[in-house]
Formats: C-alpha cells, structure tokens, sequence
C-alpha cells in the first residue's frame, strides 16, 4: 500500500496528549492510512481520539531536548498538542500526518475506504433528485420544463445534468444563452415562491465585454419569467465599480437598454481570499485568550466577519423581499454564481420557504443550491483558518452561509427543525468527512470520480433515527411564515458554537442546555398523561351513563 | 384615581427611533402629574415615568411639526412630532419642571399608593432584615460583634446605624480609625465567610497623605487581621487605578503604606473613576442609537466606549477579592475613595460569587440592601433623582447589575433570577416610585420618613416573583457557599442589548427560548397538578361506583379588561414576557401581534423603485 511508505513510525508510546481544559492524557499514538489515533491506557478513564488526517489543517513540530511536541491545528478550528519521546519518533510521525493530511489525489480520500458500520436504510445519493423537485413544481405551475441539455456535462460543466428553464425556451436557445454566460451558467430556475407565482434564478454575469454584446435569447429567456406589465430585479452581488471592470476580462453586466424589465441592484459580498483573510483572523482572535477588551474587540471588528455576515443576509433579504414584498422576480448572479450567487439564493429560500427550515428541507437545499448547483467544495474546503500555504481557492463561502442560517436561527428559534448542532456538523464535513457528499467541485467531477458507488452518502448516515435525534430542535413549531431578521450589528452575533467552541469550557452551558431540553420533555409526557387520563375519566363517564340508563 | 391631566395633544406623532423613512405612528399625547402617556390609533399604549426622563430636546422644527426627542434613564429613547410649535414648546417646558424635581418628597414614591393598608406596608419593609442576614452569615461570633459605635451616626454620617467589627477593636480603635478615613468610613464587616473565616471589609481611603500614619487604623487593620484564625495576612484592596490613588496623597489622602500596616498585602485594581464611567456610557448610547450603523461602527464604538472594559474590570476585582478568601482564607480590605461606588460593586460582587445565598431572589435583594442601600451608595446622586450636580450621575450600578447578567450567562443554572429581574430592578433604581432608593443613605432615609410614607419595592417583585424566576435554576447545582469562578477572558463579556435596547424591539429575536421555557415550566406546575385532581377522581370513582355525577362547568376564563389611563404600577411593557397565555406562540403567526405585522407592514408599502427598495432593507436593519 502506499499508504505504509508514508508511515515510518506507525505507533509511539508514553505520548501526551493536551487539550484546552482537559487534563493531559499519556497514551498510544497510532497513525494509519486516513487516521491518527490517540489511546489512554489508563484502565479506569479509557479514552480514544481519532481523528481523520484530512481534518488536519497545519502541523507544527518543535524540540525540547529530545522530548517532540506536535501541534496539530484542525480545519474544525480544533488544536491538540502531542508530546512525543524520541527526536526520530516525533520527526517520523510529523513528517507523515504532513505527508497524509495533503494527499493530492481525491481517490485516496477516505471515503473510498471507509465502509458503514450502520444498516443503509435509505441511500443518501438518491434522496433529492431533480426530478423529484420538478414534480413538486409541477404540482403548483406548468410554466417550466426540466431540460436534459446538460446530460453529459457537455454545456456546463458546473451545472447538473438537468436543470429547470422557462417552458417556452428550447434547448437551441439554451445553447446560445450559455455562450453569453461566464462558465456557460445561464439562468435556471431556483426557486418558485408559491404565495405569489414570483421566481428567483440563477446565473452566471453575462459577457457583454466592452463593447456591450447581447444576446437575443438571453434577454427572451429572462424575460420568459415575467408576468405580462411585470418588472424584474437583478441583484448582482458586486459593487458596480467591480461588474464595470469585470466588462474589460470579457465579463459585464446586464445593460438597461437591452433589458428594460429589469432593475439592477448591486449588493456587495466580497469573496475568495477577503473571506479567507477574514476567518483566518478572526480564529486568531478567538484563540487568544490574552487579549484584553479593547485588542479583542478591535480584533473582531478588523476580522470584519460579521460585516461580511451582515452584508450577505442584507442581500438576501432584499432579494426575499422584492420576491415576497414587491412582487417581483428576480435574477442573482456576481461573477462565476458559484458562491455568493448560492449564499443569496439559498439564505433568501430560508427566510422565504418554511419547507428549508426542516431538516430534510434544509438538505434538500443543501444538495440542490450548493452541491447540484456547483459550489466548489473541495477547492473552498481544502484547507480551513490555519492554512500556511498561499492557495487562492479557498474560501469560507459555506460557513458564512452556514453561520447566516445560525443567525437566523437564534433569531427565530422555533421555527426551524434542526438545531445549531446540524450546522455545526455540516460544517465538519464540508471540510473532512468519511463521507463523499462534500468531495469533488461539481456534479460533473462527483460524476466521474463514481461517488455514488464507490463512497457513502452524508444523508445515509445522517437521516437516520438514532443520528437525527440529535440535529432535532425541541423548539420547533412548523411557522409557515416569511421570517424576516434583524441585520443591525445588534442583533448579530459572533457563531460561539464554532468559534469558542475549543477556547472555553462550555459544561454549564451544556448542562443548563439539556435542562431546558428536560423540561420541555417533561412538558410532552405531563399533556400526555393529562389527555389519556381525561380519556379515562370520559370513558368512566360514559359507562356510568349507560349504566344509569339501563 | 385618574392622574390630573394637565395637557393633551391630539395628532402627535412617534417615530419609529431607527426608521430611516420616518415611519411613525400617530395618536394623541396626554401629560399627567407623573406621567407621559401616547396612546396610537390602534389603542396601544406608551408611558414615560417623569422620573425615567433623563433629558428632553426640542429639534428646529419641521414641516411635519416639531420634533421633541425624550431619553430615558432606562435606555428608551422616544421621538414624537408634535404638530403645532406652541404645544410642543408646551410639553417641553413641562416635562423640563416635571422631570427635574426639587425636593424628595415631591418625587413619585410620596404620592404613589398601591392600595395596601398600613400593616401591609410595615411588613414590606420589615421583609429585608439585615440584622437577620449577618446572623445567617454567622457574626456575631467569637471573632465579630455588633458595634454600637455609630447607633446615632455620630461616627459615620453615610453608614448605617448598626456596623459589625471585630470584637479586638474597641471603641477609641474605631474613633481614631474614623477619623483616619474619608468621610468617616473606618473599616467594617461587609461579608462574612463562615467556611473560611475570613472576611470581606470595607471603608473608604485613609487619609494618609505623603507620609500621615493613624495607630487606631493600624490596630483597627490589625484586629481585622487577627479576627480571622486561618490566615493572618491580609489583603488590602485598593479598586482604583494606581495613578489615581497617587494623584489623590497630595490632597492628604491616600493608600496604605504596606511598611506601617503589619501582615497586609496591598493591591490595586484599576476600576476607572464615576466619570470615566459616566462618560463611557455616554459614548456607548451614542454608538447604539446610531441609524443605519455598520458592524464595524458599532464594535469600534463599543472598544471605544471602554464601556465592556470596564465590566471586566469590576468582574476582575471581584474574582481577585474571592480567590483571597476561598483559596487563602485571608481576609480582604476593599475600599475606593469614598467607599461606597467601586467598592460596593466589588464587595456585592465577591459576595454574590462566593455565596449561593445571593444567586436566590431574596438573597440578591438582601445583597443590595446591604452594600449598596444601606453601606450609602449615593442612589440619589448617581440616578439624578432630586436636580443636582450633573457630575455626580454614573452609572455604578447600573454596572453591578450588568456583571451580574453577565455572570448569570456563563452559568445559566446557578442563578434563582433571570434578566426580566435585573431589568426590573434597574427600571426601579431610577422611577423614585419606591422608597428604597431615595436619598443616598440610611440617616436621610430615615430623616424622609420613607418607611412611613413610601413603599418598599421588594414585595412587589416578590409577589410577582413568577415572572423572575429563572426556568433552567437548579438549587443542587451550587449548594451553600459554593464558588462561582466566572471566566474573564475578553470574548466572554457580551453587548447587553435587552437593556440598551429593551424598548428596540426589532432588534430582539423574534420568538425567545427562555420565555417558552419559564411559561413551559410555568404549565408544567399546571399539569401535574390537573393530573393529581385526575387521578383523584379517577381513583373515587373507582371506589365509589354509584358516584353522583358530577358535572363539571368550566368558567372560560375572561382576561380582566385593562384599566386604561391609570399608571402602571409596574411598567406596563414588559417585553420578555409575553402576555399571551398561550405557551406557543410563534411571533408573527399571530395577527394580534403587532411588533410583527408593523414589521410586515414595512415592506407591503408598494415602492417600485429601487432606492426605496434600499431603504426598505434599512428599515429591516432596525
């Protein structure tokens, strides 16, 4: 195996093991082919850690004598520290988490080794497929169709292999559209708000160039989704200074003239290495506990996180409203529509469709505006807020997104199904996971790498009883409204589930959790017990009546 | 009994305080002898306490009227426009006599009457027994007496009759430390730790100049040191910052000098000053009232304010004083200047981390009776009650209180009370509604007569104490004097926005958790009792075959129709609970619910373009 080549020192003794609040463990370390494993001897407290080398973000190795410390920084934000006897042993064992947390071939991931302990009740890989969407559609419209022109990946490579498009455009005319799309993304449909009819797509920025190219089948394909006498929005999610110098690479924008129907609005959201840039310091600032108040906080604001919260949900909500409030369509792109594009569209679904606020909707969302729609996971996902290496593909789009939801969901606490511990958990496995869900940039490279035969799916895991029980919110009451949050910095807050959740001890805070989860049970069984008695003294009721009538 | 009314005003309208559209309501305004009452087209209604009033603007007039903008002491902010000049400047004059009041017994607690007959009001004020308290705490004892010294505050005008010190310190001790002490404030018992047998004191600066030294005050420390058996240093703790107590030896004050202090560790804390503090939460409010503020605005006006530097600051001091007695058993010395701001936030505070006592609702009252009532934190002077010297205003216990929320949420279950308590208490502090914080010490109350002609506010809260009580409390997680070691780093220390923003309700969640909880465990109460009545009958019939049937009416039961344009005894808008009765209820499902259809209303304004379009996610902002 090749895997053996990259292991000089399988296993160490008498290492140990630190952790923030925990007291230091000695035990075994064992490395393998996808996992370092950390074992305590000690008979009384047994203790195991595994942890999977491609959560591994950086490795840091230093000397005492020849005593070896590792560190290891986590893409989960985690950090452990390993002391290891032996200057060879420690080398060896860094050298080979390096080497096995930065395998280059996607193959070798371990996903392709990894084989279920649990019964596969339903096959995640074929929950939330297109199809079973369209039907959905068309249960409420007939005005779209569900086009096969994307079958082998042959217009778009980021796109899936059918997408929904505006029943009067053909298949030619998708053709030409996706020549006037960067990537050829043209516009598909992302979401049909049943209140009212109105739509939100997608797209890429079209390629006016300069010279203010159009394209006839664009504009009709766009138009297609109006009411007779309607107007449009376009929400493009840069600033209109950067869509201006887009036009000189080629790209550009939708010009007024050619598409009279519709109103541009731009709405900032920054992106790549300025979301990258902005974790990486705001980790930094967490994980310091020296700070005082003033360093802290002029930390947290230079991270900006929460502006660039601020300013997604602020886009988001706009789009909701012109489609629940004004009224209207609307079209989102920035540049490619591969990342802030899907923050807007899925976050406006959440606050729009009560249906993304439960757990199967919520996934559903997940695959369809992210995974299907072409998210690039694992260039954004491959390296987290310790990377050392200057790659310029990552990014935190998916947390952001992520943490916008959490927001959301403090905000309205009951009125989603899940709970902040299936966001958290998405966020694990976005960037390390057994799973194959998150592994390839698109559909088209899912495709080709047989994920589906070849790796288990997140949601076959995940929607099962016993793991789903714990993604399930307490709270939760179906609330079929549009929620509307609040963006003032106020009423924002930093995620601490993800962000002090290794720089604090949080057992008061678990405990007072699982009192108010005791409670509200105690609540279920009490109504319970109320109505079956009730039931008994009717029926006793009834029977003394009868009795009485005889 | 109807307020005299002494103006009304019709078509008044209140600006939404964040709208960026100007979005308003319209109604008419009535001023009373004690209150400012809108009542909006749709009945709701907005009252302002005259006491609550901590400024009133008139703006340059507009073409809708002229704007009069009113800020509370509670952190409400209303803005109305009053559509002639001539009522405005009516309402403005008015309220500027209204709300600067003269002389005590013209402030709202001497007319106030809740209908309680006078036994009733003896026993509210006999519900806090400080004599009481000590004893629980265990003095007197072998160590601690009751002095007798200051029984007529011949001593010590600003201390409260009745002083515990250790037994060693003898009358000419106390004397001759007295008078080494600013205002006469020699070091006396504050808290007494019966496990450790150490104690906290407290006093206020020694008058030490560059070089004074006092042998009473020496032997008076002494005593204090030798009355504690497990440890004979002790700690001195001066709270302020270090320049600050220097600066203060040339105006013949000062700190201890450890050399003439036998067994003393001297420390300084650094708590900034009550102007320092004033100030900060000037800067504070400006940054949070802003319109349209931006997250980064708004966390560097928060790191400018200082205001959560200063937070920690106090929680820090308390977590020092604590570490002494529970790791050392030493006793701790705290004093400030004058003894009765920081020192009283840090004693309380010590307290309330040490002992389980004060996490309970009666217990947190006891604590504010104690060292901050009745060891003379000037009350009337920090909260402006009577019109005074604007540089005496600061927001010291506004500060305690927001420690204390600050603590009850790094250990949600250690607390009896919730926010709704601590917001209740503060709302309190300033209405001047209850006698208990008028004046700024016992010998002034006592001058009032407040006792006989004010009411005690701990009755009340106690009698509606559902409403306080914290859902997720458990008792067993800190049995007696069970230490709350509180972590200070930075990131621990939050914005308060229920209290900076209360009366801001767009920018609070939409549905809260801990309201369903508390009204859940509420039910819970209910329901086990209907399953007792259930069984009951159950079991009855069972026995009792041939039972006469009894036939149940149920009595719907009628909410009480609100008694309009009488003034709340309690505020009338209490926002973290909700009315409904109903344990789930979603915001925003229900019509009756305003604060959300207001909020939906915003947006069904039909406003094509896309500026307003803009504005119309500025609004959503707020």
């Amino acid at each position: 195996m090749e895997f053996a080549e990259l292991i000089k020192t399988p296993r160490a003794d008498n290492v140990v093991l630190h952790r923030p609040f925990y007291l230091a463990v000695e035990g075994t370390l064992c490395l393998t082919g996808h996992h370092l494993i950390f074992s305590s001897r000690r008979q009384d407290n047994a203790e195991e850690l595994w942890l999977l080398h491609s959560n591994i973000d950086s490795i840091e190795k230093r000397f005492v004598g020849s005593l070896g410390t590792v560190v290891i920084k986590c893409k989960d934000l985690r950090i452990i520290q390993l002391d290891i006897p032996g200057m060879e042993e420690c080398l060896n064992i860094a050298s080979s988490i390096e080497a096995l947390s930065t395998l280059d071939s996607v193959t070798l991931m371990y996903p392709f080794f990894y084989r279920p302990m649990f019964e596969i009740v339903e096959d995640g890989w074929r929950c939330f497929l297109p199809d079973q969407e369209f039907e959905l559609l068309t249960s409420v419209t007939d005005e779209w169709r569900l086009s096969c022109i994307n079958k082998e990946f042959s217009v778009c490579s980021s796109y899936p292999p059918v997408v929904i498009v505006p029943k009067s455009i053909d298949d030619e005319a998708l053709r030409k559209v996706a020549l006037f799309r960067h990537g050829s993304r043209f516009p598909v449909l992302s979401y049909y708000h049943k209140k009212n009819g109105m739509v939100m797509m997608r797209s890429s920025q079209p390629l006016t160039g300069t010279n203010g190219r159009r394209c006839k089948e664009d504009e009709k394909l766009i138009n297609a989704t109006l009411r007779p006498g309607k107007r449009g929005y376009i929400i493009d999610t840069r600033s209109l200074n950067i869509a201006q110098q887009a036009r000189a690479k080629g790209g550009g924008f939708e010009q007024e003239a050619h598409y009279p129907q519709w109103r541009r609005i731009h709405k900032c959201i920054e992106r790549f290495n300025i979301l990258q840039e902005s974790l990486i310091k705001l980790v930094e600032a967490c994980n310091d506990q020296s700070h005082n108040m003033d360093r802290w906080l002029s930390k947290l604001e230079a991270s900006n996180w929460l502006t660039h919260i601020k300013e997604i949900l602020t886009a988001a909500c706009l789009a909701a409203q012109c489609i629940d409030r004004e009224g209207a369509s609307v079209l989102v792109h920035g540049t490619e529509g591969t990342d802030s594009t899907l923050q807007v569209t899925s976050l406006a679904q959440i606050i729009l469709d009560p249906r993304c606020r439960t757990i199967r909707g919520f996934e559903s969302l997940v695959v369809r505006e992210w995974l299907q729609a072409g998210h690039p996971f694992q260039q954004r996902c491959a390296q987290s807020a310790y990377s050392n290496s200057k790659q310029k593909w990552e990014a935190p789009v998916f947390l952001l997104f992520l943490d916008c939801v959490w927001q959301i969901l403090r905000q309205f606490p009951c009125s989603f199904e899940f709970n902040e511990q299936f966001l958290i958990m998405l966020f694990e496995h976005a960037y390390a996971s057994q799973f194959g869900t998150f592994l390839g940039n698109n559909e088209n490279e899912r495709s080709k790498l047989k994920l589906p035969q070849k790796t288990m799916s997140l949601w076959s895991w995940v929607n099962r009883p016993e793991e789903l029980s714990k993604f399930q919110n307490p709270l939760f009451e179906a609330n079929s409204l549009v929620i509307w949050p609040s963006v003032a910095p106020q009423s924002l807050q930093l995620w601490e589930g993800v962000f002090l959740r290794w720089n604090r001890p949080s057992k008061f805070l678990d405990e007072a959790h699982e009192e108010m989860i005791n409670i509200i049970k105690y609540n279920k069984e009490l109504q319970a017990k109320v109505n079956a008695l009730r039931r008994q003294l009717a029926e006793m009721e009834t029977d003394e009546r009868m009795q009485e009538n005889l | 009994p109807p307020s005299l009314l002494f103006l009304q005003v019709e078509q008044v309208k209140l600006l939404d305080r964040f709208s960026t559209s100007n979005k308003s309501l319209t109604g008419t305004l009535y001023l009373t002898a004690t209150h400012l009452l809108f009542i909006d087209s749709s009945q709701r209604e907005t009252w302002i306490l005259h006491h609550h009033i901590a400024a009133v603007e008139k703006l340059p007039l507009t073409t809708s009227g002229c704007p009069l903008v009113i800020q509370c002491k509670n952190f409400r902010i209303v803005h109305f426009v009053v559509p002639r000049e001539r009522d405005c400047h009516d309402i403005y004059n008015s309220l500027l006599q209204l709300s600067r009041t003269a002389k005590y017994e013209d402030l709202y607690a001497f007319s106030y009457n809740p209908k309680q007959n006078e036994s009733q009001q003896v026993k509210g004020w006999q519900l806090i027994d400080l004599a009481e308290e000590y004893k629980r705490m265990g003095v007197p004892n072998d160590y601690w007496q009751l002095s007798d010294a200051n029984r007529d505050y011949k001593i010590c005008e600003t201390y409260p009759r009745e002083l515990y010190v250790p037994r060693t310190a003898s009358k000419p001790i106390i004397v001759g430390s007295s008078k080494f002490r600013s205002k006469g404030r020699f070091p006396v018992l504050s808290y007494y730790h019966k496990n450790k047998e150490a104690a906290i004191c407290r006093c206020s600066q020694p008058l030490s100049g560059f070089s004074a030294r006092c042998l009473e005050d020496e032997h008076m420390l002494q005593a204090i040191s030798k009355a504690n058996p497990s440890n004979r240093y002790m700690y001195v703790m001066d709270t302020r910052p270090k320049l600050n107590a220097m600066a203060n030896r040339a105006a013949g004050k000062g700190y201890e000098n450890e050399d003439n202090y036998s067994n003393i560790r001297f420390q300084f804390v650094g708590i900034e000053n009550i102007h320092v503090m004033r100030s900060s939460l000037q800067k504070l409010l400006e940054v949070s009232g802003t319109k349209g503020l931006s997250v980064n605005d708004f966390l560097s006006g928060l790191e400018n304010s200082g205001w959560l530097r200063h937070i920690k600051a106090v929680l820090d001091a308390a977590v020092f004083l604590v570490k002494a007695i529970a790791v050392e058993s030493a006793s701790v010395l705290v004093h400030c200047s004058d003894g009765w701001d920081r020192t009283s936030q840090v004693c309380s505070l010590g307290a309330l981390l040490l002992d389980s006592y004060y996490r309970t609702i009666k217990g947190f009252m006891v604590l504010i009776e104690k060292d901050w009532i009745s060891f003379g934190h000037k009350f009337s002077d920090r909260c402006c009650q009577l019109d005074g010297d604007p540089k005496e205003i600061s927001p010291v216990f506004t500060q305690f209180l927001e420690t204390v929320w600050n603590l009850t949420e790094q250990f949600p279950q250690a607390f009896e009370y919730n926010e709704a308590f601590l917001l209740q208490i503060h709302e309190h502090v300033h209405s001047c509604q209850f006698g208990n914080f008028l004046g700024n010490c016992q010998k002034e109350r006592e001058e009032l007569k407040l006792k006989e002609k004010t009411y005690s506010l701990w009755p009340f809260l106690l009698d509606e104490q559902k409403k306080y009580q914290n859902p997720l409390y458990n008792p067993d997680f800190s049995p007696e004097l069970t230490l709350l070691e509180p972590n200070t780093v930075s990131f621990n220390f939050k914005f308060w926005r229920n209290m900076y923003h209360q009366f801001d309700r767009s920018m609070h969640p939409r549905q809260s958790v801990f309201n369903l909880i508390m009204n859940m465990s509420e039910q819970n109460k209910q329901l086990e009792e209907d399953i007792k009545e259930l069984e009951a009958k159950i079991k009855q019939r069972n026995g009792q075959p041939d039972a006469v049937l009894l036939k149940e009416h149920k009595q719907p039961s009628h909410p009480a129709p609100m008694t309009l344009k009488s003034p709340p005894c309690f505020k009338k808008e209490q926002p973290l609970i909700p009315v409904n009765d109903a344990v789930r209820t979603i915001e925003g499902s229900n019509t009756a619910d305003n604060r959300y259809s207001e909020f939906v209303e915003e947006f069904s304004k039909a406003e094509p373009a896309v500026v307003s379009l803009e504005y119309g996610v500025a609004r959503m902002t707020c």
